[in-house]
């Protein structure tokens, strides 16, 4: 095995080209050096992309944020500017592992390991992010749903690698907001989670949704007939049933020893729920 | 050997080291710099055994490769007290009892510094998750959160 590491974009994406065997990206390693030891993976290559200083930035562009695929979930949670304009997603990446953890995990990373369970997927889902992917053919910006394909896999081509994930400027009156059960209070992944992306009026009418949803499906499920049921309401109860329902009825999850089918399909509904009011309740402070 | 060649500080001395691209850095802490302060419990990152500081950041030192630090600061457990003088974690870890076995203790005294480093001044609530990645199979987690509440007001200097 190799290791390298690039200090520029150019120079990993040649890596990672010029590389004939299993080649893997190294950012904070709590999933692949896991992988590693287990024996699942054998990297001939990994290209650690810490070095590369635009990928370890959160910085505000023109049209919103630019967070490096580098940048830990640490370093989000202590981003004044996201947790103001994003706080569904924020809460979403710091539910990641322990504070050792955080410390060193990346969205980028929780995206790429494709796990129906991610925390941060369903949130990223939910405000719309886009990946902004670098290859051997140039860069290409997809959204996050479009990125895992099945558990474990992704859409990247061989020799693509994120070098961010971009989120929108935040109008007045939106928020959002991520909720996940688990058995106990920290350290554990999803058995259910709800992440949930709200616009309003400035009389708290619903204009724009995005519900999406995890640990419920082979991958993040977006849901869009909840998110229309929730559209040019004010998150009245009718509109909180409708939104548990539809939910309920997407989900397409699988017994395992996190949960059962008919429990996770109805525990996904009533995260729901509460997570539309969460980001609902953000919004309307949100003036 | 045939390795990567690391330049890093460790608790404030200049070291170098060869290791194999593998090779973890709890590794390289134990095996090749004989600090074994850090333990091996889990290795994938559950346990919190194995916790240091790598720039300023609690991580598993399992789930890092040690040619990652090439150019870091890392702080160890080896690094806590001054000479003879523990740290006021140190003592109070002792005065509590917050240990039996002491596996854990590095990893937690490491995690309960950074804590306290970054929130001089947590509630139960606000250790309890800080701590939550550190796992301790004998003494029970009531004895550590005490100790650490007594030595967060022993840092702050309130009387006690």
């Amino acid at each position: 095995m190799h290791y390298s590491r690039p200090n520029s974009v150019a120079e990993a994406v040649n890596l990672l080209g010029g590389n004939t065997g299993n080649a893997f990206i190294l950012a904070g390693g709590s999933d692949l050096l896991v992988r590693m030891k287990g024996g699942f993976v054998e990297p001939s290559l990994i290209v650690d992309i810490k070095a590369i200083a635009e990928l370890r930035q959160i910085r505000a562009t023109d049209k919103g944020f630019w967070i490096g695929a580098a940048v830990t979930c640490a370093e989000l949670g202590e981003s004044e500017m996201l947790r103001a304009a994003w706080p569904g997603v924020v809460e979403a990446a710091n539910l990641i592992g322990s504070k050792q953890v955080q410390g060193r995990c990346t969205i980028a990373g929780n995206l790429c390991n494709a796990s129906p369970a991610a925390d941060s997927v369903p949130a990223l889902v939910a405000a719309g992010a886009r990946v902004h992917i670098v290859g051997p053919n140039g860069s290409r910006v997809t959204a996050v749903e479009d990125v895992p394909l099945s558990p474990g896999k992704t859409s990247l081509a061989p020799g693509e690698m994120v070098a961010a994930i971009e989120l929108d400027e935040r109008p007045a009156h939106a928020s959002d907001a991520y909720i996940r059960f688990i058995p106990r209070t920290e350290m554990d992944i999803a058995v259910a989670s709800a992440g949930i992306n709200l616009t309003l009026d400035a009389d708290g009418t619903i204009k724009t949704a995005r519900v999406a949803l995890g640990a419920v499906a082979p991958t993040v499920l977006r849901v869009d007939e909840a998110a229309e049921a929730l559209v040019g309401t004010k998150l009245e109860t009718a509109a909180l049933e409708r939104l548990a329902e539809t939910c309920s009825a997407a989900a397409r999850p699988i017994d395992d020893k996190r949960g059962t089918i008919a429990y996770r399909k109805s525990v996904v509904g009533v995260l729901a729920k509460r997570t539309a009011e969460l980001a609902y309740k953000r919004a309307r402070a949100n003036s | 050997m045939n390795g990567i060649a690391v330049s890093t500080a460790i608790n404030g001395d200049d070291i170098e080291f060869l290791c194999r691209p593998e090779e973890t850095l709890l590794t390289v802490l134990r095996d090749r710099l004989g600090l074994m302060g850090a333990k091996e419990g889990c290795g994938t990152g559950d346990c919190g055994a194995c916790s240091v500081r790598v720039d300023g950041r609690l991580v598993c030192s399992c789930l890092v490769l040690g040619a990652e630090v090439q150019g870091q600061v890392v702080e160890t457990i080896e690094g806590m007290a001054s000479g003879d003088s523990l740290h006021p974690l140190q003592e109070k870890f002792l005065e509590h009892a917050a240990l039996q076995c002491g596996i854990c203790t590095p990893g937690f005294l490491m995690a309960a510094k950074d804590l306290l480093e970054r929130n001089p001044d947590p509630s139960e609530e606000e250790i309890r998750f800080g701590l939550a990645g550190n796992l301790c199979r004998c003494t029970g987690y009531d004895k550590i959160v005490r100790a650490v509440q007594d030595a967060a007001q022993v840092m702050r200097g309130d009387a006690a």
